[in-house]
């Protein structure tokens, strides 16, 4: 043990030179943002929640191929299908069990009409387990409602489609 | 106070009795709002040293927190193990709480304006806060869960370490100040280094013995990084693990009250409590319970910033620290102090 060292260890140096940088980062600008007022800005491919889309003249895009309901990895997606009254083939049937999903987009990338999408929403947390266990008409609403946004990020992600 | 009762038609005990009970609740009440406001500031101070906001939404900048928290707090189900030894286990915080609150009794707030000013105050203070582990360790053994258990027998262990070593701390303080009085060494330190500066610690004969007390009293405190007891990474939350609802609030009020009596102790035996830091007149305008309460505030940033930077320590460093550092090392100052006083005639 040098001198250096006592010295060193009997004046806490380590400690000063410690209580120096919480010191200087106390005066820092804060890294967090001021959340529920504040957001970070999102990628045009984050997946939130789902959401099923319509065609401008509100025809639902949805053909009940199944496709999604095919490759979801955690099996949250019940169809069931049927011939509609002017004959084309339509869900009676589109349900996601929220509480199953695993977010993986898979679902939007089996799509071949991009009816199912996964939006910009991440703030549907909600007080009881039933409310995450949605239905077509839930999916339906929730495009009518995010249309413009979603539109937005699938413009902007076309090009590398 | 009492005189002012009496010339209401009472009694002379009556008077004293009133006055006393008035006095108590002078100091309790804004004492336990100053608890409420000190968890607030302690969250702050730790959050942005994170670079983190901390609690920003209950009130303007979020004042109001320690308030939420304790409506929810008791708003829930205080929950009693079927294990629990009832009794003991329900006194407990009671106790904590209580005898945090008691050493208050002697700390003086301005020049005279303490609630017992009694001649032997530091003993009663060292009494009291050897007193408080009695809450932890009735936690630990009462709730008969072994991680509770765990953290009583590191309490007692670690509060009973480093009051060693504050005895002797203290001892140089009182050969110094030649008194056990807060009050009288709280005067004692006026104009005490050069006759300019109002503190022992400026002191360079007692500076490192105030060092050494501050890091005591976080042990004593179980502030981190001394916080063994309830290390949550080995004791889940340490004796307060059976505990819920105003139970827990009590634990957490008396531990907070602990941290600002100890900051207050540090103003008082080291800094100059009532006294400006500086004997100047001008600073004498200002109320000595001004100063006292900034050197509590920041005593208490002191505390706050160390939580922020020293990550805790293991249990046989701090049994190293308070053994075979501080205890050799405040053992040799107790030497070198009373050695100077005597050949500087200071007793004569």
């Amino acid at each position: 043990m040098t001198v250096g060292h006592l010295i060193k260890s009997f004046t806490l140096w380590e400690f000063v030179k410690a209580h120096w940088l919480t010191l200087k980062y106390f005066f820092k600008p804060k890294a967090t943002i001021n959340y529920p007022f504040e957001k970070n800005p999102l990628s045009p491919r984050f997946r939130g929640e789902h959401a099923l889309r319509r065609y401008p003249n509100g025809e639902e895009r949805c053909i009940a191929c199944k496709l999604c309901e095919a490759i979801c990895p955690a099996q949250a997606i019940t169809i069931e299908a049927a011939p509609r009254a002017d004959g084309s083939r339509r869900t009676t049937r589109y349900d996601i069990d929220m509480t199953k999903c695993i977010y993986c987009g898979f679902c939007q990338e089996a799509c071949p009409v991009d009816a199912i999408v996964e939006g910009p929403n991440f703030e549907y947390a909600t007080e009881t387990r039933e409310e995450l266990l949605y239905d077509k008409a839930k999916l339906l609403a929730n495009g009518d409602k995010w249309e413009r946004a979603i539109a937005a990020n699938l413009e902007a992600d076309a090009p590398y489609r | 106070m009492t005189a002012f009762f009496q010339s209401l038609g009472m009694s002379h005990d009556w008077a004293w009795f009133v006055s006393t009970i008035c006095g108590i609740l002078l100091i309790a009440l804004p004492l336990l709002l100053g608890v409420a406001m000190i968890i607030y500031a302690d969250r702050k101070i730790w959050a942005a040293m994170a670079l983190r906001r901390g609690p920003n939404v209950v009130g303007p900048f979020g004042l109001l927190q320690s308030f939420a928290d304790g409506l929810k707090v008791f708003l829930q189900e205080t929950i009693i193990p079927s294990a629990a030894n009832k009794g003991i286990f329900l006194i407990a915080p009671v106790v904590t709480f209580t005898v945090a609150l008691m050493a208050w009794a002697v700390i003086p707030f301005n020049s005279g304006a303490i609630l017992s000013d009694i001649n032997v105050g530091l003993l009663y203070v060292l009494a009291i806060s050897s007193l408080g582990v009695y809450g932890t360790i009735m936690a630990g053994w009462a709730s008969n869960s072994k991680y509770p258990f765990f953290s009583a027998m590191r309490a007692s262990a670690q509060m009973i370490s480093y009051e060693v070593s504050i005895g002797f701390i203290l001892i140089c303080v009182v050969l110094w100040a030649g008194t056990f009085n807060l009050n009288d060494i709280v005067k004692a330190q006026e104009g005490h280094v050069l006759g300019i500066f109002n503190g022992f610690a400026f002191n360079p004969l007692l500076f490192p013995m105030w060092v050494m007390f501050l890091i005591s009293g976080m042990a004593e405190t179980q502030r981190a990084p001394f916080d063994l007891t309830e290390a949550e990474s080995e004791l889940v939350a340490g004796y307060q693990t059976e505990y819920s609802s105003m139970a827990f609030a009590a634990y957490w009020l008396g531990e907070y009250a602990n941290v600002l009596l100890m900051c207050a102790l540090n103003a008082t035996l080291f800094f100059g409590g009532w006294l400006p830091p500086l004997d100047i007149p001008i600073l004498y305008l200002v109320p000595g319970f001004i100063w006292f309460l900034l050197k509590v505030l920041f005593f208490f940033f002191v505390f706050s910033w160390v939580k922020a930077t020293v990550p805790r320590y293991r249990y046989d460093q701090l049994m190293r620290l308070g053994w075979k550092v501080f205890l050799p090392v405040s053992l040799l100052f107790v030497v070198i102090v009373s050695g100077y006083l005597m050949a500087t005639g200071h007793f004569a």
